[in-house]
């Protein structure tokens, strides 16, 4: 889940007999399952917690360029290094569709990354986290685009149309990204006791950050009800968090490796894993910037962007002299 | 006349090594780009530049006989036996910097494979034409944005007409003929570098004068690469590069 703790514009549901005539013929499209689309009237409330949640959702695929990337150049063989070097790509490529469906709600991607850098946009918190091996590549892949397949899968039928889309070629493009991961985790799993050492290192330091990924408990989330009545969300932090244990949990069997939480176990009545869950004032913490890379993460994105001022200005100058001849041609 | 089996396997490391270096060093961009565009294209040619240096480092290890594959080649060799142009490992410097080297590289690159696809090694022909299709873009990308930088605005002309001036000791190695370059192009397997020059300079003025930046006055070459001797950038490269392998010999990854 790349968006957590999106802040819906309004607190509680408002009920269908405060709505204008406007609203409610727009609460009916939705409940139909109609997808609303870019020039289609809709509540204010509901275009900017839009904008919040796709941006929040793109910054954390350009942020999380950056803890892969950090393998790039010490990629253990030519083909892992080919694949990391893709995924990485696709992962802006993520960026770029998800800043373009934040445009059609009419916020330019200049504006939106200025807010990321002002810190009054957030990303995951999962890319606050170090990647300290080969493994913790492994791991991401499995258990981060695992985790962010959970609650994409069911952000394919979100009501807004430009949203839906984008999500249904990033999905495919994660499902790919997660089945790599996995393979990077077999390799070392099986490998010499180094490289099983090394994978069980990484299973420890992201089971409890993949976990907070689906954001806080449902009892502490105020925003969820009017963004599930609006299909913005389809599904509440719990269940995803639940679905994704119930996932996980024979994968690291089959791994041979040992799940971090001691008190991990089928629960025969609910036929779902009883897990402990993760520390949450870790999970506030980071978000309020106190993770272990947060600031070096903005660092960078702030770097780049700034060093690549003069770039950006002198492609736009080219640019404009070029149409500026290609005019006076005419 | 045909070409014995060391200088096939030394020539063969040259190009695998250019691509192999330089792929490196794109690579560090992830990330770090001035616009998410650009963070996806110097992937892409990055990407491209792994898979030709896969084709060449095979065949290479086919040529040597002794087992080795484009891994081994890349991962357990030290600098000394590395082949590539200094050119292609020096630092990446700033955007303009970087897409600079790429773009004297490019040049060269596709001037190189064009005539490789005449190869008498139908091995050798077979790698340049899928390698050219890929080469023959990226020139187009990197000579685009030289234009465009270099007639932008001041600042951006400025940062390329430096990044041009410090790159341009490293031109005259991709010419420079050597006793391996001359039993391969005895042999009909590749050009003399000597002879690549009047079709690169004739691309490289054209792209210079349209990004209103001056050629350097100087035929001053820095050399060594493709006989081993290299910059102290190599042995950087080579330390991040092959860490995982050298820490943990025998693994599979």
């Amino acid at each position: 889940m790349y968006a957590q703790m999106v802040k819906t514009a309004r607190s509680g549901v408002k009920p269908r007999d405060e709505m204008t005539e406007q609203e409610r013929a727009f609460q009916d499209r939705v409940d139909a399952n109609e997808k609303i689309e870019p020039k289609d009237w809709m509540p204010d409330d509901y275009r900017r917690t839009l904008i919040r949640q796709i941006g929040q959702h793109a910054h954390s695929e350009v942020v999380g360029q950056l803890p892969e990337g950090n393998w790039i150049t010490r990629a253990p063989t030519l083909e892992r290094k080919a694949i990391l070097l893709a995924k990485v790509q696709d992962e802006a490529g993520h960026g770029l569709y998800l800043y373009s469906a934040a445009e059609t709600l009419g916020v330019s991607r200049d504006e939106l990354i200025e807010l990321l850098h002002q810190g009054k946009m957030k990303y995951s918190s999962i890319f606050n986290y170090p990647t300290l091996t080969w493994a913790d590549v492994g791991a991401i892949g499995w258990l981060v685009d695992g985790a962010a397949i959970m609650n994409q899968v069911h952000l394919q039928r979100t009501s807004y149309g430009p949203y839906a889309r984008a999500m249904v070629r990033i999905c495919k493009e994660e499902s790919f990204h997660q089945r790599q991961g996995y393979d990077i985790m077999m390799k070392m799993a099986f490998g010499t006791p180094e490289q099983k050492a090394m994978a069980q290192d990484a299973l420890n330091r992201f089971w409890y950050p993949s976990l907070m990924m689906f954001g806080p408990p449902d009892q502490d989330s105020v925003h969820t009800a009017q963004s599930m009545a609006w299909k913005i969300k389809v599904a509440t932090n719990d269940e995803l968090r639940q679905k994704f244990v119930d996932q996980t949990v024979p994968q690291i069997e089959y791994l041979g490796l040992t799940c971090p939480d001691p008190d991990i176990r089928l629960n025969e009545e609910t036929g779902h894993f009883d897990f402990t869950p993760p520390d949450w004032s870790e999970f506030f913490a980071v978000l309020k910037g106190n993770g272990p890379c947060n600031k070096d993460r903005m660092k960078a994105r702030i770097t780049a962007w700034e060093d690549g001022a003069w770039v950006r200005e002198g492609m736009l100058a080219h640019a404009r002299k070029k149409a500026a001849a290609t005019a006076a041609a005419e | 006349m045909a070409v014995d089996r060391d200088t096939l396997f030394d020539w063969l490391l040259r190009l695998g090594d250019n691509t192999l270096v330089l792929s490196h060093r794109v690579s560090e961009w992830c990330g770090h780009a001035p616009v998410l565009e650009e963070d996806i294209a110097l992937a892409n040619t990055a990407l491209d530049l792994i898979g030709q240096t896969q084709m060449w480092l095979n065949l290479a290890g086919e040529v040597e006989g002794k087992g080795r594959d484009a891994d081994a080649l890349a991962y357990l060799r030290d600098a000394w036996d590395f082949r590539n142009l200094l050119l292609v490992e020096r630092p990446n410097g700033d955007f303009g910097h970087t897409m600079m080297r790429q773009f004297l590289f490019d040049a060269w690159q596709n001037v190189l494979l064009a005539r490789l696809k005449e190869s008498t090694d139908q091995r050798v022909a077979d790698i340049a034409e899928k390698a050219l299709k890929e080469a023959a873009y990226h020139l187009e990308r990197s000579r685009g944005t030289v234009i465009a930088l270099g007639d932008g605005t001041g600042e951006s002309h400025a940062r390329m007409q430096s990044a041009l001036d410090a790159l341009w000791d490293y031109v005259g190695e991709m010419f420079l003929d050597d006793d391996v370059d001359r039993a391969i192009a005895d042999a009909g397997v590749g050009p003399l570098p000597s002879t690549l020059r009047g079709e690169w300079d004739g691309i490289v003025n054209a792209a210079l004068n349209e990004a209103t930046l001056a050629r350097p006055d100087s035929d001053f070459a820095q050399t060594g690469g493709k006989t081993g001797r290299h910059t102290e950038d190599l042995g950087y490269i080579l330390a991040e590069m092959q860490f995982l392998q050298r820490a943990y010999p025998g693994a599979t990854w």
